[in-house]
């Protein structure tokens, strides 16, 4: 049962952290990015790169990828996401699909599609530990669930305190409003496109390091997207029970059901919270009318 | 188009004529000869490409009828897809040989999948809706990867050659007859349900869901009849779409093939049935004309390794820059190159019509 429990765990801090940059996309620009999965893989190939070409170990490489997820995210927004302002959502919504057949493309274009091992590269182990109550995770599994936690704290100071939250608070609450206040809405979109792209990297960098890197791993951001829509599309606190939920359901369905179920018992959750509570667990009910 | 006269419609038959113009007939009769004798001048491989692309057009076709005319957003399109072929491989495992029984079984499920993905339609909008759409192809694909390793088909299902009235279809020539027939039905369907009162009433919803209901519309019954509708024609579709390849697998109806088909009718025009068909041409033909580029260009050994991502990513920039340049896709194209004809030497049309 600890061990069931360890696992969940695990698996909630990475969908936390997948669903992070979806809520905090949507939240800012009412828009999904259906691409979150490709900036996993592009987290993982980053990590990949640095340590296989510039070296300086796990302390520059690690770092310098997530930084440059999160340019990436930044241009992202700039090239292709602001020439959408005006546009239908649904179109909008396209187009992070066609990005992310883009990154797809690029990633097989650069690095081949064969299964590569970051933590290898780098020269990292990843011994197994023991927790108190007997169950047994990875070194990098322990590390998922402490950058998830540390993210998490981190974002939460950023909305709560600092100014730059507060105003991408007031622009996701009303709109109109806060563009009268002078708040200028591109920084703040540029912004939460870069910390969405930053999110999913860390979650791809602890993936591929934990288990392996391969360009079909985007299916994880379609499972996390799930769980974003659990605890409600437009709250960032949400994500964290919605994400042990699903995770949890997951694990036990494929622990007392059939291993196939791993792929779908998201989005039976998803299916599930759509016909009782579309708005999810903390989501704003009239957030359903304004779509 | 109004040009300001000329052209006007006396009788009710004129009026209700799908090809109205002596010079529309002469083309589509043209149209027709050429697909018959297609297959007299050209190599089999054509052939199998216009029977791709017959089969595609079928899908969008239906595809189109949801998103382009009733607006309904639907993620879930492999997921329908899936459910008819994977009916028609349910329906050959446990005996039954009869093609008619196939088609009328995946209409029948295609129909009760509409139904349930139609429901929560009347609840939830646009991007709410096209999540549970995307949640069911999950849902679907999984029953089917179920079924698939029960049968004990790990790679994927044979499905013999369907029997009609005594002859067997098989071969390149007689699947493009089949197809190209059965998407000519499927256009002369669609183009005719869109000016129904059922299409009236979906554009209507489309355009303002409040305007549509306060005018009498029945929107929940019009919506869920949009879902049903389309999804039945897409499930047959996957029905043909098994028994032409003859073989089913899991892996062919993944989110990608949805992506396709969306694609297909944007690049084509959304809420057009000439352009779903000319968009389904454009998608599946595609990644053949860019192999042609490319054994064209005679690049060195090793390049080849670079064609698939390249086709890929060559497909999401196309998409992307129809989504941003040109929302009304080929169709949009087609018509104001037209215009500038028929309005050769103006530019403009005459702002009051000379009446």
């Amino acid at each position: 049962m600890a061990q069931v429990l360890a696992t969940a765990l695990v698996v909630a801090s990475l969908y936390a952290l997948l669903a992070a940059g979806y809520v905090l996309v949507y939240r800012a620009s009412r828009v999904l990015n259906l691409a979150q999965g490709d900036m996993l893989t592009l987290g993982g190939y980053l990590l990949f790169a640095v340590a296989a070409h510039v070296g300086g170990g796990p302390v520059v490489a690690i770092p310098a990828a997530a930084a440059l997820a999160a340019l990436t995210g930044f241009l992202i927004y700039l090239v292709l996401m602001r020439p959408m302002a005006g546009h239908p959502v649904f179109a909008a919504v396209l187009v992070t699909v066609t990005l992310g057949i883009l990154l797809r493309a690029a990633i097989v274009l650069v690095f081949t599609d064969q299964i590569r091992h970051p933590a290898q590269v780098l020269g990292l182990a990843n011994p197994p530990r023991r927790l108190p109550g007997g169950a047994v995770v990875s070194t990098f599994d322990l590390l998922t669930v402490l950058t998830a936690a540390a993210l998490f704290a981190g974002l939460f100071l950023f909305l709560r305190l600092s100014p730059l939250g507060i105003q991408m608070r007031a622009a996701g609450e009303r709109a109109l409003l806060a563009s009268q206040r002078g708040i200028d809405f591109h920084r703040l979109f540029a912004l939460s496109w870069a910390l969405a792209a930053l999110a999913g990297a860390l979650a791809g960098i602890l993936y591929s390091s934990n288990v392996r890197l391969e360009p079909s791993l985007d299916v994880l951001g379609l499972k996390a997207f799930a769980v974003a829509l659990v605890g409600g599309l437009d709250s960032l606190a949400g994500v964290i029970p919605a994400a042990i939920l699903v995770a949890l359901i997951e694990v036990l369905s494929v622990r007392y059901g059939n291993p196939l179920l791993s792929d779908v018992s998201p989005f039976l959750c998803l299916l599930a919270m759509l016909l009782l509570r579309p708005w999810g667990l903390f989501g704003t009910r009239e957030e359903l009318e304004r779509v | 188009m109004a040009l300001g006269g000329g052209y006007f419609k006396t009788t009710y038959a004129s009026d209700l004529a799908l090809v109205d113009t002596r010079l529309r007939r002469v083309a589509v009769a043209a149209l027709a000869v050429a697909l018959l004798v297609l297959p007299r001048v050209t190599s089999s491989f054509v052939l199998d490409l216009a029977a791709q692309v017959a089969l595609a057009a079928i899908g969008a076709l239906a595809l189109n009828v949801l998103t382009g005319l009733a607006g309904q957003i639907s993620l879930g399109h492999a997921g329908f897809i899936c459910a008819g072929a994977f009916t028609t491989a349910a329906l050959v495992e446990y005996g039954v040989r009869s093609p008619w029984a196939a088609l009328g079984a995946a209409a029948a499920v295609g129909a009760a999948l509409g139904l349930i993905v139609g429901i929560p339609s009347l609840r939830l909008r646009g991007l709410y809706l096209a999540l549970g759409t995307l949640a069911m192809h999950h849902v679907v694909l999984y029953v089917a990867s179920e079924l698939q390793s029960r049968w004990g088909a790990n790679t994927g299902y044979s499905i013999p050659p369907p029997r009609v009235a005594g002859f067997t279809l098989r071969g390149t020539v007689t699947w493009y007859y089949v197809l190209t027939g059965l998407a000519a039905l499927a256009l002369c369907f669609a183009a005719n349900l869109q000016r129904s009162r059922a299409g009236r009433a979906w554009m209507a919803i489309r355009d303002r869901e409040i305007a549509a209901a306060s005018v009498g519309i029945p929107v929940a019954r019009y919506k869920v009849l949009a879902f049903v509708c389309s999804s039945t024609v897409t499930s047959v579709a996957g029905a043909l779409f098994a028994f032409q390849r003859g073989f089913v697998s899991v892996e062919a109806f993944g989110f990608l093939l949805t992506i396709e088909y969306i694609a297909m009718i944007i690049i084509g025009g959304l809420g057009s049935a000439l352009g779903a068909v000319l968009g389904a041409a454009f998608v599946t033909l595609m990644p053949y004309a860019i192999d042609a580029l490319v054994a064209g260009l005679q690049l060195r050994a090793g390049a080849e390794y670079y064609l698939f991502p390249a086709k890929f990513g060559a497909f999401g920039l196309l998409m992307a820059l129809f989504l941003v340049f040109e929302p009304q896709g080929l169709v949009g194209i087609w018509l104001r190159v037209r215009n500038w004809f028929l309005l050769w030497p103006f530019r403009y049309r005459p702002l009051r019509p000379a009446s």
